[in-house]
């Protein structure tokens, strides 16, 4: 059982000193960077890893230890598709709620949309979300906006933004719909070595559907949003980055078409990444049954056959990433009309224990696979520098009991919002510690 | 043996024996509609809040009637516009309106699934006067009762409707409905007009009007909003006059008691010919009467009356 949240040990983040050392004890330690898949002791000192070895030596055989019996000890798990919402809609969440959610979910860094209010369009609103998240429980890395206001127009200042700290662009929440404000786009974000993330959906097909056009849309009688919107795009974002020879990163992944589309590139050569998110994975569009809101997201819950195929291209490391795509909302966005609510649903705290069991403890993901998925790939894609437990590198640990079995009970999430689509769900696995900086942010209490 | 159901939010999964009962039951509505009091005194007391957030003159006077002619007190609750842009939602509303003691909701709604999303907000029993694209189950109701009293059974028999399909609530409650009171629906309409999946509905579709009229016991012509031209579902009037329109040529190719049938509003020259809406198939104003014995009857067996 996941506690409640006073249970729960949370520290802020002080960086004005440095950490003291910590030993992390008899955990299974896996880091493919370094394929390293054994029990042994993790070192930390100063912040940063000291090394991973078989004896704790003897000048840390005093130092504070976790014990990690039975437990996963893996370079920390970053979420690179998240909303927080701050600045602008704080009653949804906050980077502070925000970060709390991610540290508890096993995250120990996020990287955050830059869909507020007002846009993170510019240096000093990356500054901003950067200033706000200092001292939280996980790091934050902003995404800025592709273009200014969101609104497809006209380029933000990519390169003051990138300067000022943002580790990639994107519109995300929607697509940069004039095809020469894309190209312009990718050919400026060259400059800067970051990627750009493409929300994929034409929406002069999908504007007035609520789920998937398919079957189940027809029966209940809501509008469709068909698997072409996303795949029109996604083939469009793909010949652009072809062609210009930029970066681009397909977030949520949907349908089957897209997970083609993507693997046929990469096999030509283009330079693409891709994620998905652990709804994708886990449930389709019939799970909406009677009009459920919180299963309401963009893009939407597919057929099975999407499903499996986008579990298969994670499988096969065609979607390099898994993301949560957490989209908080308060009650009143979801407890309407279906076609009314609000689209999106929160993830931090279940994307972990969604992906070990529905992909990991059914054999489709190994844990060294997983890892790849959900802390190496995240850190390469934005340049974070991490991802490994290699001497030097920053202590930034994820600790997870793989086979405890829960519920998710949204009263219990650290987020300030409830929209969880796995609302009792019984999952096998979740964080039991998270380390940020060589410091125990997160430590559940069960 | 009472209705199974606590609520009507449409046909879909409704079984035969309680079709057949809400049918039977409007028939003996319908008598009482021939004599010359037409009251009866078996929802007296009962409150029926008609709850219309979509413009409906028939349905919602349809509805008053048949609650007036059961002695209940209607109460009428009309907004143009949805709860979202009225600035309170559609949950706080019923539970204001609950909280004046009512017994029964009659709702037509532009989103589908409100009717049930109001179960989970009230304990007044809910009947669904039209939600969204997905269904209008007394207008099927009323089109079953239409084409039994006319054709004495609806067992075996064709039915063809023929239109918009694809924004259709009424065509859903009848494929669903007739499909289960093992009649033969053909739903037909330009490709652009019908859904691209369609399998759950459970009746086959075709884009060929004489495909779909071959045989047929009944024609259901659907009406077609002159909105659709300009989202560019069909090119012009002409054309779609040219290809779907229900004249005297194709009635005259069926047999002589072959029932006319629409919803209303009709586009009088766009789906039906106007001699054949006014012609001695047509029983398109039956339709109107008996839409009133099937509301008293729905109101009847779903507000506690007793089987009689």
């Amino acid at each position: 059982m996941v506690k409640k949240r006073e249970n729960d040990a949370f520290i802020r983040c002080d960086n004005s000193r440095p950490a003291p050392p910590l030993v992390i004890r008899q955990g299974r330690v896996i880091d493919p960077v370094n394929s390293i898949d054994r029990v042994a002791q993790v070192i930390c000192t100063e912040g940063k890893i000291f090394g991973v070895v078989d004896e704790v030596p003897a000048e840390f055989a005093d130092a504070p230890a976790i014990d990690a019996a039975g437990k996963w000890v893996v370079p920390g798990l970053v979420d690179m598709h998240v909303h927080l919402r701050e600045p602008g809609r704080e009653d949804k969440e906050t980077i502070a709620t925000g970060t709390r959610a991610a540290a508890a979910g096993g995250f120990t860094a996020v990287a955050c949309m830059p869909n507020t209010q007002p846009a993170l369009d510019e240096e000093s609103k990356i500054r901003y979300v950067i200033q706000r998240g200092e001292n939280c429980p996980s790091r934050i890395y902003p995404v800025g906006a592709i273009t200014k206001g969101l609104e497809g127009e006209e380029l933000a200042p990519i390169g003051e933004m990138v300067h000022a700290g943002a580790r990639a662009v994107s519109d995300d929440g929607k697509s940069v719909a004039r095809t020469n404000i894309m190209r312009n786009a990718l050919n400026y974000s060259k400059s800067f070595n970051i990627p750009v993330i493409c929300h994929c959906e034409d929406t002069a097909i999908s504007q007035k559907g609520h789920i998937n056009e398919g079957v189940f849309s027809t029966h209940i009688g809501i509008r469709g949003i068909p698997t072409i919107a996303e795949e029109i795009v996604v083939a469009r974002d793909l010949l652009l980055a072809e062609y210009t020879g930029a970066r681009i990163h397909i977030a949520h992944v949907s349908t089957a078409g897209s997970v083609r589309l993507v693997r046929e590139a990469k096999a030509r050569g283009v330079n693409v990444t891709a994620e998905t998110c652990p709804h994708y994975v886990a449930l389709i569009d019939e799970d909406i049954g009677r009009y459920d809101t919180n299963k309401k997201m963009n893009p939407p819950l597919r057929t099975d056959r999407d499903r499996t195929a986008v579990i298969a291209g994670v499988t096969d490391n065609t979607i390099d990433v898994v993301a949560s795509d957490h989209a908080p909302h308060v009650p009143e966005e979801k407890d309407v009309e279906f076609e009314a609510a609000a689209f999106g649903v929160i993830g931090l705290e279940t994307s972990l224990g969604v992906i070990l069991t529905f992909m990991v403890h059914k054999g489709l993901l190994s844990p060294l696979q997983m890892v790849e998925r959900m802390s190496v790939a995240p850190n390469r894609i934005l340049g974070l520098g991490g991802g490994f437990l290699s001497r030097g590198a920053c202590a930034d640990i994820t600790i997870i009991d793989p086979q405890a079995p829960w519920s998710v009970d949204a009263r219990n999430f650290y987020s300030k919002s409830r929209n969880t689509a796995f609302e009792g769900m019984k999952l096998q696995g979740y964080a039991s510690g998270t380390i940020v900086g060589g410091r125990a942010v997160f430590n559940r209490k069960v | 043996m009472g209705i199974s159901i606590q609520h009507l939010l449409g046909l879909d999964g409704i079984s035969r024996e309680d079709i057949t009962l809400m049918l039977d039951t409007a028939d003996s509505f319908y008598e009482v509609l021939q004599r010359e009091i037409k009251v009866v005194p078996t929802l007296r007391g009962k409150t029926v809040v008609n709850l219309f957030y979509e413009d409906s003159t028939r349905t919602r006077i349809s509805f008053e009637l048949a609650e007036k002619r059961l002695s209940a007190s209607p109460l009428n609750f009309s907004v143009s516009n949805s709860s979202v842009n009225k600035g309170e939602t559609l949950r706080d509303t019923i539970k204001n309106i609950e909280a004046m003691k009512i017994d029964m909701v009659v709702v037509r709604h532009s989103c589908a699934g409100v009717p049930y999303f109001l179960t989970q907000c009230t304990d007044a029993v809910i009947v669904n006067a039209g939600d969204g694209l997905h269904e209008h189950p007394t207008q099927a109701l009323l089109d079953m009762m239409t084409i039994r009293q006319k054709l004495g059974r609806l067992e075996g028999l064709k039915v063809a409707i023929i239109g918009d399909i694809f924004h259709s609530r009424v065509a859903r409650s009848n494929a669903w409905g007739m499909s289960t009171m093992g009649m033969k629906v053909v739903l037909c309409g330009p490709p652009t007009l019908l859904p691209q999946h369609y399998e759950s509905l459970g009746v086959p579709m075709t884009d060929d009007l004489n495909e779909a009229i071959d045989g047929a016991d009944v024609v259901m012509m659907l009406r077609l909003q002159r909105e659709r031209q300009a989202s560019g579902a069909f090119p012009t009037i002409r054309e779609y006059r040219n290809r779907y329109c229900f004249d005297l040529e194709k009635l005259f190719s069926l047999p002589e008691n072959v029932l006319v049938m629409h919803p209303g509003p009709i586009n009088r020259g766009i789906e039906l010919a106007s001699d054949v809406a006014d012609g001695n198939n047509s029983v398109i104003l039956q339709q109107v009467t008996n839409g009133v014995a099937v509301r008293m009857a729905v109101l009847y067996l779903l507000g506690g009356g007793e089987n009689g």
